[in-house]
């Protein structure tokens, strides 16, 4: 760990300065998806499908175009068609050919609320009034929603012609399995027959929504020459650029993407859904074109991550060593492949020292919206399943469950499942970390109960890229590509002002568009702290540089004799105490005479990320006559490697538990009979709300990641991972009744106490 | 994309003659916290909006006959802040008080709640425990019904064309008597109720229950009295085997569905939990315990 830097030294980094963008936040100037408008601009809206699954015979748009103020519709058949074929890593592999039928229908509609058409008129009225308009010929089909179901051979074919991929032979007939994967180490099967025990149990979740605050909108603009704009609430608006130019036929360099302000995304917004349609209307009526989605939009036709059906078995030995374990994870990805069920084979038991251990994999449509990436996405599906099972196990052989996991706990050079080996310490001191909290052994009241879990996530590195501008007051700019979602511009700004050795309200950080800044990945996998925060150092440091060739110019020295100390230029040598130190402000003032701007530039392809690792344990008290359960406490301890920022991290620690707790017990998405979705609102669809939910108990863990300057690991994912599990072993605790089926709503809870 | 008409008449006459005279889809408008929803959602497009909040009787509460007249369109906000009534009619005010956010509890109104005729209103229940009067006034004038006649089925009322709920009236007061409401929601707030019991109960001099009435919710097509419950409480003390009874009583009679909010069975069994917890804090009011 040399290459980190020792925390005496930090000035900056492991404060928690205000951020640098409350202030219009707080006074409602910051510029929303929805707030950027433009001369002459169209509303745009679009048309979705009322049927969970139907062919497309005929969409007439004669009449609604007849009314008067309609400037364009737009259909499918306007935007290129793509060659089907999956690209990128398998993990987030994308197909074009799917993507472009998800932002408008072809062939069929394969979810309620799939779009099929688009409207851009002058007013929001006329374009409403215009959707009604269009006329749409529909051939019903029977629908499937649930996962099992539609994996059953009779189950009615989303694509009539989809062959599972990852089975040799290919299957002969088509099914509505788009892929099965597998990972194994060792000899699991054989060796469950030599285990003192074995736990197998099954279980269910339901798919749920990212929930964020802020709907989906854009603003596009293009002219006659090609060129297009985009303005758009994303977490990546390069992602925006590639999907959008790809989906359009457009070239890269055509297209300027800015990233608003944004309310909330949580992987939601890591793909695009308004802006090709925004910018293909512009493009047809030489008009600005604005798309906002309605709340119900939102939840019929964007996010959510997948429910699943999965099974898992489990052989330890009488003395708390688990020796062999099995996986079955089927997800459900919605009307277009593509769920997290490769996240959820591997993460699993990756927090576990497991010698042989499988886990199998199937995505699986089914007429739903299609699933999105959502906060470690794939890994609290499978970790409900495993750490419940774990909790069975703990009982079975009469162990603590937190002594079970820290038995078995994977340490640097255990192989996981996937092949490699965890290359970084945290997991057992975390878990250490929660033993130690007194309330961990507190007394317990009637109908109350403790559960714990463990959570795992990857973490991100990747492409960033940063440009800092010295100001001749000694100011700096800081541009990144990072769309800030979870306070990245503060911790940027952060870590630039602990490298630079210039006070935190001397750097202005700023998200810069497209043709402004290098190519950057989108906001998420948790990522940027690290990745960006990496290049911000490394643009910094040549910085640095130059400020220390700039000083050795005004000294009249080599630039080897000069040496940068505590944020300013020291003659050094035989030279030194030659002259008075020269700080960063005095240099930033001479830019003009010493050479001109001083800028830096740096990109990264970031690697040497270190795993995120959550543990938590909560009490629960489960009201014996109605169900209800209250979350009375709730303790949530996460490695973040270095808390650059430490209020912020807390603050993550505490959003991904909250969604975590509301993933446990009340949210899903219902169904009617006809596959429509009952509940497209904050209304049913229940997300917890303040009350619902206690004062989170962060604690941070710090073991530092040795391949970032600051140490950082990354924080805003793992979090979310064991909420699911530690609940449902907190109600068992307090019920002795096991509930598999998510969410653990009041009805579910009932009907297990009194069954 | 028709065009929608707005009026706000100062008397509830000008209001009748308004909504009688309508040619098209006419709505009243009192806290909007319903209609403006379902005008958004396209359910409902009116043609004519008759806001009520400019009319005295429908905005105040008043005393009158040693009880309470409450005016159709006072927000439950003003309810709760009216102390003389909210003592009075402790659970008729938190039932009111249920009702969304604060922002919401400063629109909302008991007249619309009610005219609304959700199943699962919550001030609802606790207004025909309360054996509230509703004074309705329409084109032939003025006539009085009982609370729990208004509402027939899932927003469907009983009122004519033309006519409009003015106020309420709320019967004195008798000593030792104490009322409550109490709902289940899977939630602590923010949400709609999946079962509730509105109780009210007056105790004799000795502690024996002479009067009550129990009203649930979200239970069937519309709030229902069930005398056999309240039957289970008077000439009791009201102790734990009458508040059992009475729970039978009150799940007897539920005829709920299946729905988003709640299943069948789960409603049939938390609304009799629902009524003997609502009674027993009723029971603590009258006896001047709480």
């Amino acid at each position: 760990m040399s290459a980190v830097i020792t925390e005496k030294k930090l000035k900056v980094v492991g404060t928690s300065p205000d951020r640098p963008d409350g202030v219009p936040k707080l006074t409602g100037t910051a510029q929303y998806g929805a707030d950027n408008s433009l001369p002459g601009m169209l509303w745009g809206k679009i048309l979705r499908s009322p049927h969970a699954h139907a062919r497309i015979r005929k969409i007439d748009a004669s009449k609604a175009l007849k009314l008067p103020g309609v400037k364009a519709v737009i259909t499918g058949a306007d935007l290129p068609d793509q060659k089907f074929e999956y690209l990128g890593a398998e993990r987030v592999a994308v197909n074009f050919w799917h993507m472009t039928r998800n932002i408008l229908a072809r062939e069929k509609v394969l979810y309620e609320g799939h779009a099929l058409a688009a409207v851009a008129a002058t007013t929001p009225a006329i374009a409403a009034e215009a959707l009604k308009l269009i006329e749409v010929d529909y051939e019903v089909l029977p629908h499937v929603i649930d996962v099992d179901e539609a994996m059953k051979p009779d189950a009615p074919l989303l694509f009539e012609d989809m062959i599972t991929r990852g089975i040799e032979p290919p299957p002969a007939k088509p099914s509505n399995i788009s892929k099965r994967l597998g990972f194994k180490l060792g000899d699991p099967n054989a060796v469950f027959a030599t285990a003192d025990e074995v736990v197998e149990m099954s279980f269910k979740t339901a798919a749920v929504h990212q929930g964020y605050i802020e709907p989906h909108a854009c603003l596009a603009r293009a002219d006659a020459d090609g060129q297009a704009e985009v303005w758009s609430s994303s977490q990546g608006h390069f992602v925006v650029r590639t999907f959008t130019t790809k989906l359009l036929g457009m070239k890269t360099g055509d297209l300027r993407c800015h990233a608003s302000e944004i309310g909330g995304a949580f992987g939601g917004k890591t793909v695009v859904y308004v802006e090709p349609v925004a910018v293909m209307l512009s493009k047809k009526t030489g008009h600005p074109v604005k798309i906002m989605m309605t709340r119900e939009d939102v939840f019929k036709a964007t996010g959510p991550t997948s429910g699943a059906s999965m099974t898992i078995k489990i052989g330890v030995m009488r003395d708390g060593k688990i020796v062999a374990a099995h996986g079955l994870f089927k997800y459900q990805a919605g009307a277009f492949p593509g769920s997290p069920v490769m996240n959820g084979c591997m993460c699993g038991f990756a927090p576990y020292d497991i010698a042989n251990v499988e886990t199998v994999g199937y995505d699986v449509v089914c007429n739903r919206p299609k699933s999105v990436a959502y906060r470690a996405p794939g890994s609290p599906i499978s970790a409900f399943a495993v750490e419940s099972t774990l909790d069975m196990v703990a009982k079975k052989i009469g162990m603590d469950p937190l002594q079970l996991r820290l038995k078995n706990i994977a340490k640097i050079g255990t192989p996981t499942v996937f092949g490699t080996k965890l290359a970084h310490a945290g997991f057992a001191e975390t878990l250490q970390a929660l033993q130690k909290h007194p309330a961990y052994n507190a007394p317990l009241g009637k109908n109350q109960g403790r559960g714990m879990a463990l959570g795992y996530w990857f973490n991100g590195g990747g492409e960033s890229s940063a440009t800092v501008n010295v100001n001749e007051d000694g100011t700096v700019v800081v541009a990144t590509g990072s769309p800030d979602i979870g306070g990245s511009r503060a911790s940027t700004a952060q870590m630039a002002a602990e490298t630079l050795g210039i006070p935190y309200d001397a750097v202005r950080p700023i998200i810069a568009d497209t043709n402004s800044v290098g190519y950057t990945q989108a906001t998420g996998g948790s990522r940027v702290t690290f990745a960006t925060g990496m290049t911000v150092i490394n643009a910094c440091n040549k910085v640095i540089e130059e400020m220390c060739v700039r000083a050795a110019k005004l000294w009249k020295l080599d630039r080897a004799d000069v040496i940068w100390e505590d944020g300013s230029a020291r003659p050094a040598g035989k030279h030194a105490g030659a002259f008075e130190p020269m700080p960063f402000k005095a240099i930033a003032a001479k830019r003009t005479a010493t050479g001109g701007p001083i800028v830096a530039s740096a990109s990264v392809n970031a690697e040497g990320q270190a795993p995120g690792f959550s543990a938590q344990f909560c009490d629960v008290e489960v009201d014996p006559e109605t169900g209800y359960v209250k979350i009375l406490r709730y303790v949530a301890a996460q490695d973040v490697g270095r808390a650059i920022h430490p209020k912020y991290c807390e603050g993550q620690i505490t959003g991904g538990v909250v969604q975590g707790i509301g993933w446990a017990l009340n949210e899903e998405y219902i169904y009617d009979k006809n596959g429509r979705l009952e509940n497209a609102g904050f209304l049913d669809y229940r997300m917890p709300v303040a009350s619902d939910v206690p004062m989170i108990e962060a604690m941070i863990v710090e073991v530092p990641n040795p391949n970032h300057p600051y140490g950082v690991k990354g924080v805003a994912e793992a979090n979310i991972v064991p909420p699911m599990a530690a609940i449902a072993n907190a109600i068992h605790a307090a019920t002795g009744k096991r509930l598999t089926d998510l969410p653990m709503s009041p009805p579910k809870v009932l009907a297990a106490l009194d069954a | 994309m028709s065009d929608m008409r707005y009026e706000a008449p100062k008397t509830v006459e000008a209001a009748v003659a308004l909504l009688a005279g309508a040619s098209g889809v006419a709505r009243v408008l009192a806290g909007g916290t319903d209609l403006l929803i379902q005008m958004r959602g396209g359910r409902v497009e009116p043609a004519l909006l008759v806001d009520i909040k400019g009319i005295t009787e429908m905005t105040s509460i008043t005393e009158e006959k040693g009880g309470f007249r409450l005016g159709a369109a006072v927000t439950a906000m003003e309810m709760h802040e009216h102390k003389a009534f909210s003592k009075a009619w402790p659970g008729l005010t938190e039932a009111a008080m249920l009702i969304g956010s604060y922002q919401i509890k400063g629109r909302a109104t008991v007249g619309g709640n009610l005219c609304n005729a959700s199943p699962a209103a919550d001030s609802v229940p606790a207004l025909i425990a309360a054996g509230a009067t509703v004074s309705i006034v329409g084109p032939n004038g003025r006539r009085e019904v009982k609370a729990e006649d208004i509402a027939t089925a899932p927003g469907k009322n009983s009122l004519a064309k033309g006519e409009i709920v003015a106020s309420f009236l709320l019967p004195p007061r008798a000593a030792r008597s104490g009322d409550a409401y109490l709902r289940f929601i899977p939630r602590t707030e923010m949400d709609i109720a999946v079962v509730g019991a509105g109780i009210n109960l007056t105790l004799d001099d000795k502690g024996v229950c002479k009067q009550a009435r129990v009203c649930v919710g979200a239970v069937a097509e519309r709030a229902l009295v069930v005398q056999a419950a309240a039957d289970a409480l008077i000439g009791t003390t009201v102790d734990d085997a009458a508040l059992e009874r009475m729970g039978a009583a009150v799940s007897a009679a539920c005829r709920p569905i299946d729905d988003k909010r709640g299943t069948k069975v789960y409603r049939i069994k938390v609304s009799g939990v629902m009524a003997k917890r609502a009674a027993a804090i009723a029971l603590n009011r009258a006896r001047g315990t709480n």
